[in-house]
């Protein structure tokens, strides 16, 4: 069954005086448990449609429903704490905070839950362990490579459980070792852990990872 | 060493406006609040420092340590009034102002009481001395219950104005005239006639000081020695000038003391943010910093373009400080001069050399806000702020 | 309270500025500990004074006397339980810096008129039996290091000549806004001393009834108009309050002063929390789309504001305490002493939340506002 249902989903930004298109009725099904990669050149709008997903960005028009809930219709109070608890978000620069050390970074999305602290700490030292960093849970992101960064924000974007997992451009900033962890890595949750998962790349062998492979052209969806 | 042009600093002031002008208001308070307290005691010392003249000599009964505590039998008074060297006027009379100095309780114009100095002078006070204007009305007429009241209090005090009754000592005065003294302390006095005075307060056995042109200014010390070592006499001799302007040395200090003490503080916290601001403000120019040391700038230059930048700032904050200021010019305002228990009024004065003062002020903490910074986006590396831009 | 190791660490992240903006807030409160500790040493010492004693002076001013003979009239009035008197002296102990306020006092009577002040019993005999003798307050002892059984001697400026008194008591004072650095002896060697000159400077009347003190105060005055002085009485707060208007509006120009302090800090604090709110644009996008609602990062970037200001506050206006309270801060004896109260402590650290608070403000609102997707786009 379908996990993400997009219907009729129109996004227009406005730029000063102008009106930018970026897509038009877009209807896209993800079901649960698949690993979709899309492509597109720059400025086809992948990136909009999974800022859309994560409920970070509201559609002009059309409507987006994850896991049965309607989030175009949410409140922003009402995403906040959906994207705490249903959906994880990996961004290509990581974007973790500087001033905290890995495993409170991993933290952050329980501090959200009412879960008690030692919890917090458990699952966010568990988060680690599963992406391979058991062993740097006191290290703050300088003393990080990049690879090892972007695994801490892997488990930072697990670390909730969430059902859905959303990547923009994960591998875009990793050399070829390391994004191929990365990779390696998303394919355990989704073949382990369940996890849907959506994946932007302009990189073709990163996409080949995934189950099925989507392009975005000039605000047209095709496999 | 080429240097880099004052253009960019203008410009990245303009790309940060709230912050640069939080800084420079930051500044311009410190700024303000130094010239305001510096121009309270500028204001306090020019009343009694302009009180007196060098070539009078006054004096009290020895050990007095004001006029109020003083006290002068008339036989004295008037064997000094005979001496040779007090200057004469054109008449042979010798120019001797023989004073009943006391304080008296008046009600304020609005609420409250407060003290002010009743002073009766000779009919020769107003030779002997210096700078005494009518601005309104006349003197007081030897013999009748006259009274002069000084420029500063008319409008502190009620029924001060020429032609009102003021009563005090079981009379009643008539307010002849208005009186200036080239700003001094006397402006803040109430003057009779001495042997008005003295009945009615009660001081028939003499007077309090005695005030006396110098025939010969130079001869002071000669004067003060003669007299002093008088063994009938037991007086101190001063010159005038010096008299008042010790009598306000204390208070003035203790004004220029906590304006000092409130500037420093307050210039510490405002260098503080400034520092900060230019932190920030090389931090997030460390890419442009980078551009111009690979264009071949030298750190020098950049040095002297961040600390130009940071003066800039500081100039802006002097002019806000100084413009704040300056309306306080002028404003009246009154304290106790402790020596006699008695309000002196006075006037804020903001002087040329203390606006000079308050700039160089601003510009001090903007060299000391703009160095660390500057010094820190000179020495940058500029292979590492090009990577991390 | 799990958010505080956020706010811990952020104001962790950029030392510092963090130092640099502590200091500043710090300085700020430190001079409005000292300042308002002046205020309210000011309106202590005007409330220093009993309702329940009267004051009766020269109507010509304070330093006209009133004459000894007006004692018995004033102890038929009815309503006075006892009279006492006093007189200013004016001495200058070796320097005219060393400045302390010395009474010539009716004695055996005063003391008796004034449970504030206290006596061994020993002291106050052996002072009542010496004519010579003085009893003086803790902070002369302090200032001075004087030791009973001394002999110090004044100059005077009014009463001439080299006076020699002996301490036989050190008093203490159950008020602590009386004075403690008093200097009393008796008049009675005064008059002595000046060949029975002296004449009383001001009377001291206790009353039965306080309520009563304005009638009295008015029949007295009343009694003596067409007499050889005639007579203000007001009551011993009045009189107090008279002494301490003379200071004219220095509190109103201190809270001026405290008030372009507190602006010139607001700025500086203000200018750094936007600072470091600015730099961090990015991690608060990141925070939102970690799902942290708008009014949770809206109370981070206040709280981090707060703490800032909050840590500066205090630090200052404890500092100012600790260094009144360890060097007994006078400005090198040209000030009062002053101290600074706990409830000038509580003020100060009220003032520097509300500096933190508005400081943190429009960083905090603009947090809240801030666009995720805006603020993402911008940084990839």
């Amino acid at each position: 069954m379908a996990l993400v249902e997009i219907r009729n989903l129109t996004k227009i930004y406005h730029r000063e005086a102008q009106e930018v298109l970026v897509f038009q009725d877009l209807d896209l099904d993800i079901n649960e448990g698949e690993f979709l990669s899309l492509m597109g050149p720059s400025g086809s709008g992948k990136s909009s449609l999974l800022h859309l997903l994560a409920g970070l960005d509201r559609p002009t028009k059309g409507t987006v429903a994850v896991g049965g809930a309607q989030i175009s219709a949410m409140s922003q109070r009402e995403l906040s704490d959906w994207r705490a608890s249903k959906v994880g978000f990996i961004f290509q620069f990581y974007n973790l905070l500087p001033v905290l050390t890995a495993a409170q970074n991993v933290e952050l999305p329980l501090m959200l839950t009412p879960l008690s602290a030692k919890d917090r700490r458990d699952r966010a030292r568990f988060a680690l362990e599963v992406v391979g960093l058991g062993d740097r849970t006191d290290h703050f992101p300088r003393q990080l490579s990049g690879g090892q960064e972007q695994r801490v924000a892997i488990a930072r974007a697990v670390v909730s459980d969430p059902a859905l997992i959303l990547a923009d451009e994960p591998t875009g900033d990793l050399d070829a070792k390391s994004a191929d962890e990365v990779l390696t890595l998303l394919q355990r949750l989704n073949s382990e852990m369940g996890k849907t998962i959506v994946m932007v790349t302009h990189d073709a062998h990163a996409a080949e990872r995934a189950h099925a492979v989507m392009h975005l052209d000039k605000g047209v969806l095709t496999r | 060493m080429a240097a880099i042009p004052l253009v960019y600093n203008l410009r990245s002031l303009k790309q940060r406006p709230l912050s640069t002008a939080a800084t420079a208001i930051g500044l311009g308070l410190v700024v303000a609040v130094f010239i305001a307290m510096m121009a309270l005691a500028e204001g306090f010392q020019a009343a009694l420092t302009t009180t007196g003249a060098p070539d009078n000599a006054l004096i009290l009964r020895k050990g007095a340590d004001g006029e109020m505590s003083s006290g002068i039998s008339r036989e004295i008074a008037s064997s000094i009034a005979a001496s040779p060297f007090i200057a004469r006027d054109a008449q042979g009379q010798p120019l001797v102002s023989n004073e009943v100095y006391v304080v008296l309780s008046l009600p304020r114009l609005g609420v409250g009481m407060a003290n002010v100095v009743a002073r009766g002078v000779s009919p020769q006070a107003f030779e002997v001395r210096k700078g005494i204007k009518i601005v309104e009305g006349r003197r007081p007429q030897s013999g009748s219950p006259e009274i002069l009241v000084g420029r500063a209090i008319v409008s502190r005090f009620a029924h001060c104005r020429v032609g009102d009754k003021l009563s005090f000592a079981k009379r009643e005065w008539t307010v002849v005239g208005h009186f200036s003294a080239d700003g001094s302390s006397f402006e803040s006095e109430i003057w009779g006639e001495n042997e008005q005075f003295a009945p009615a307060f009660d001081r028939e056995g003499g007077f309090q000081s005695v005030t006396f042109r110098l025939a010969n200014p130079e001869a002071f010390p000669a004067v003060q020695k003669a007299l002093q070592d008088d063994p009938r006499y037991q007086v101190d001799a001063y010159r005038e000038a010096d008299f008042y302007k010790r009598q306000s040395a204390m208070l003035a200090t203790v004004l220029r003391f906590v304006a000092i003490f409130i500037t420093a503080v307050m210039a510490i916290g405002a260098v503080f943010g400034a520092i900060n601001t230019m932190y920030a403000a090389v931090a997030t120019r460390g890419p442009e910093i980078a551009v111009l040391l690979t264009l071949g700038f030298k750190p020098g230059s950049v040095l002297l373009s961040f600390m130009l930048e940071s003066l800039l700032i500081a100039l802006i904050g002097g002019l806000i400080g100084c413009a704040l200021a300056l309306p306080i010019n002028g404003i009246v305002t009154s304290t106790t001069n402790w020596s006699s228990f008695s309000e002196i009024a006075f006037a804020f004065r903001v002087t040329p050399a203390l606006l000079t003062a308050g700039m160089l002020f601003a510009l001090g903490m903007g060299l000391i806000g703009g160095f660390f910074p500057a010094r820190r986006a000179a020495r940058a590396n500029v292979i590492e702020t090009i990577r991390q831009g | 309270m799990k958010f505080f190791l956020l706010v811990w660490a952020n104001l962790r992240r950029n030392k510092r500025r963090t130092f640099l903006t502590v200091a500043s807030v710090g300085l700020a409160l430190f001079l409005f500990g000292a300042l308002r500790s002046v205020i309210t040493t000011l309106e202590d010492a005007a409330a220093v004074g009993s309702e329940s004693r009267v004051v009766v002076r020269n109507a010509i001013s304070i330093i006209f006397p009133v004459p000894m003979k007006y004692l018995s009239q004033l102890e038929a009035q009815p309503g006075v339980k006892s009279v006492s008197w006093q007189n200013w002296f004016g001495g200058v102990y070796i320097d005219e810096r060393n400045f302390f306020p010395q009474f010539a006092i009716s004695a055996e009577r005063y003391l008796g008129m004034y449970p504030e002040l206290s006596l061994p019993p020993d002291q106050k005999q052996a002072f009542l039996a010496e004519r010579t003798a003085c009893i003086i307050g803790p902070k002369l002892v302090k200032k001075f290091g004087w030791k009973l059984g001394q002999t110090v001697s004044l100059r005077g400026t009014i009463y001439p000549g080299e006076w020699n008194f002996t301490i036989r008591g050190i008093y203490s004072v159950s008020d602590p806004s009386f004075g403690e650095d008093i200097f009393y002896f008796h008049y009675e060697y005064l008059d002595e001393a000046t060949n029975r000159q002296a004449v009383p400077g001001t009377y001291v009347l206790e009353l039965s009834d306080p309520g009563q003190a304005a009638a009295i105060s008015s029949r007295i005055d009343a009694a003596f108009i067409n007499s050889e002085a005639a007579t203000k009485t007001e009551t011993e707060r009045a009189f107090q309050a008279g002494f301490i208007s003379m200071w004219g509006n220095i509190g109103f120009l201190l809270s001026v002063i405290g008030t372009a302090v507190f602006f010139a800090i607001l700025l500086v604090a203000a200018n750094t929390m936007m600072m470091a709110a600015r730099e961090r644009t990015r991690e608060m996008a990141v925070l939102k789309s970690v799902g942290f609602r708008d009014e949770l990062l809206f109370g981070l970037i206040m709280s981090e504001a707060a703490l800032l200001s909050l840590l500066g506050g205090a630090g200052g206006i404890l500092g100012a305490k600790a260094l009144f309270e360890l060097t007994r801060f006078d400005g090198g004896g040209m000030l009062p002493g002053f101290e600074l109260k706990w409830a000038t402590v509580a003020v100060g650290i009220g003032i520097s939340l509300g500096l933190g608070l508005i400081s943190g403000i429009v960083p905090a609102v603009q947090a809240a506002r801030l666009p995720v997707i805006e603020a993402l786009r911008k940084l990839v």
